[in-house]
């Protein structure tokens, strides 16, 4: 069965039927009509729900617009705005800074650790299968559960984290109040969640063949030395796969700043989709928030670009490995 | 003993300790959950504060019910009503969607397939504005429909996982289904769905889970309490400022709302963690 990861890097395992030579029978044509009646229920739903509003979106941001007034163009002002080294009008630099500051540590980190324990549990032992089970529950419970747990967790006075400190004689900061502390905090909570990528790392080293480690067995080489150089260069594409879905995902961050910091202490969690709602959904500037929108998407896109043109230099492709065959 | 099987032993020593560590972290949070639920409102504020309750207190569990607006099973209803035509939805639709990306031949399939990975990346908020203008000019605020609507339209990581499935069938099977008369519609009925049923599972759990777990779009679109789903319920538990909040009620909200999800993945594990897998959504 193809992943998602497999596409990704170009080995679609979409089924050639030899289109092009083939007579378009009565068979055929009744196939097509089939397969078309069949995919319009999504191709209907992407013009309604994706290409539409993407369109209405690109329009609105060069627009003033409100719920209640008729828009009105006004050209580039809204991106100007936004550009605009103006605190009270564009909070772009604290917000990027601050989303930037969580994806940055949260995601190296979390990908390290869920690498880490996928080597550990990659060996055969007992249990295997209830850690596997552990360690993934914190990613099936919902994020705004998650976070009222972990606001009880950061606590203060009466958490548990501050207590356990305690006991090793360290007295914990005021975590999510506090203007130094809470960002690190954000970014602690995520790494409970390592689960989701340590399953599919997990599975990425199942597929590391045997006969690799074996035949290096044989030449002397050394556990270590087989990690770093079968393993590793083994798993860079699984890796490059959860680093880019995670690092998509975090740059969404939303819920947990909703519910734990509401932004603050002082905008030190005010990420970039909080604010863009607060500006679309309690202040009603919609076209303001279709022009943050859409620097967000292209920020994105450029990031993302970054890591596909990097991914060449560090991404060990399995086809010059093992001679393109698994 | 030899000094290779020491080795392999020390090594399997040091990596159950290690686990066991990681297991202990990702779990007391968890247990710090439990127990604050069944801890009386004095022993919430003890200085400095302990693990384990003095008093385990079952009737939190009744009072938290009552502590809202309304009583909780209002809550878990709406939440109910959202996610499972939801995942119904989802699994049929995407069905019938990804057959045909896997399993027939027409004109411009595949880039249609690409145009669907790709929106897989997208980010929502390019979408999100005027979706909201949308569904508010149709009259649909304070009402399910923008969060059930959507379905009948397919889910674009279902569709993906199920295409998958299906491209992994053999083609004997179509085959031999159409030298028996079958056409592509009894085809996929007959043949492809009761082989695809661990599939069609997966995107069953993964829809529900996802649609409970959901946040922004009932925050978008319901203002009206009586229609809020346990999410937004959850958050409406912790007192704006912090300063009063009744956290063995929070924590007990906070355990009705894991549970649902929670007890769907430890009763379907193995599709889960399969799915898990092929999609990368991870929950």
């Amino acid at each position: 069965m193809g992943t998602l990861l497999g596409i990704l890097r170009g080995g679609s395992s979409t089924r050639n039927r030899g289109s092009k030579y083939r007579r378009l029978s009565l068979m055929r044509r009744r196939e097509e009509l089939v397969g078309w009646l069949f995919v319009s229920p999504w191709v209907l739903g992407f013009l309604a729900l994706t290409l539409g509003p993407m369109v209405a979106s690109f329009y609105l941001s060069f627009h003033r617009a409100s719920m209640l007034s008729p828009s009105v163009f006004v050209g580039l002002a809204n991106y100007q705005t936004l550009l605009s080294r103006d605190e009270i009008q564009s909070l772009l630099w604290k917000t990027l800074y601050n989303t930037s500051y969580y994806v940055f540590f949260s995601v190296p980190l979390k990908t390290a650790l869920a690498f880490g324990l996928a080597v550990m549990l990659n060996q055969s032992f007992r249990g295997r299968g209830l850690f596997r089970t552990i360690y993934y529950l914190p990613s099936i419970v919902p994020p705004v559960a998650g976070a009222a747990l972990w606001l009880w967790v950061f606590h203060r006075d009466f958490g548990i984290l501050n207590s356990m400190l305690r006991l090793i004689g360290i007295q914990g900061p005021p975590w999510l109040t506090s203007v130094v502390w809470a960002k690190p905090a954000l970014v602690i909570m995520s790494l409970w969640q390592a689960g989701g990528g340590l399953l599919i790392l997990l599975a990425g080293l199942q597929g590391v063949p045997t006969e690799l480690h074996d035949a290096a067995k044989v030449d002397g080489a050394a556990a270590w030395s087989r990690f770093w150089h079968i393993t590793v260069p083994i798993m860079t594409p699984t890796l490059f796969f959860v680093l880019v879905t995670e690092i998509i995902s975090s740059f969404q961050v939303f819920v947990v700043t909703w519910v734990m910091t509401d932004g603050g202490p002082v905008n030190t969690t005010l990420m970039y989709v909080l604010w863009l709602y607060r500006l679309a959904f309690q202040q009603f500037k919609m076209g303001y928030a279709s022009a943050l929108a859409w620097v967000y998407f292209a920020i994105l896109m450029a990031f993302a670009a970054l890591i596909f043109k990097s991914s060449s230099a560090w991404v060990y492709y399995e086809g010059k490995l093992m001679g393109g065959k698994r | 003993m030899n000094r290779i099987a020491m080795r392999r032993l020390l090594t399997k020593i040091s990596i159950y300790v290690v686990l066991i560590l990681g297991a202990g972290v990702v779990l007391v949070p968890f247990a710090w959950m439990v127990s604050t639920s069944l801890k009386p409102f004095k022993e919430i504020f003890i200085y400095p504060p302990e693990v384990f309750p003095r008093h385990v207190q079952w009737r939190n569990y009744v009072e938290a019910i009552y502590h809202a607006h309304f009583p909780v099973w209002v809550y878990f209803r709406n939440s109910l009503i959202i996610s499972a035509p939801v995942a119904v939805l989802d699994v049929l639709m995407c069905a019938i969607v990804a057959f045909a990306f896997a399993r027939l031949w027409f004109r411009g399939r595949d880039i249609l397939f690409l145009i669907l990975l790709s929106t897989m990346m997208l980010p929502g908020q390019v979408t999100m504005i005027p979706t909201f203008i949308l569904y508010s000019r149709l009259g649909w605020i304070d009402t399910f429909l923008p969060i059930i609507v959507p379905a009948f339209f397919g889910w674009n990581y279902g569709i993906f996982l199920l295409r998958q499935y299906f491209a992994s069938i053999p083609d004997e099977l179509d085959d031999a289904a159409r030298i028996d008369g079958c056409g592509p519609v009894s085809t996929m009925f007959r043949i492809h769905m009761p082989i695809a049923k661990p599939a069609l599972g997966m995107v069953a759990i993964f829809s529900f889970t996802g649609m409970w777990s959901e946040f922004l779009r009932p925050l978008l679109y319901l203002r009206d309490i009586h229609l809020w789903p346990m999410t937004l319920a959850l958050n409406a538990y912790k007192s704006p400022r912090g300063g009063n909040t009744r956290w063995e009620y929070l924590m007990v909200m906070t355990i009705f709302t894991c549970l649902p999800p929670l007890l769907l993945f430890l009763a379907a594990q193995r599709y889960y963690i399969q799915g898990v897998v092929i999609t990368g959504v991870k929950g």
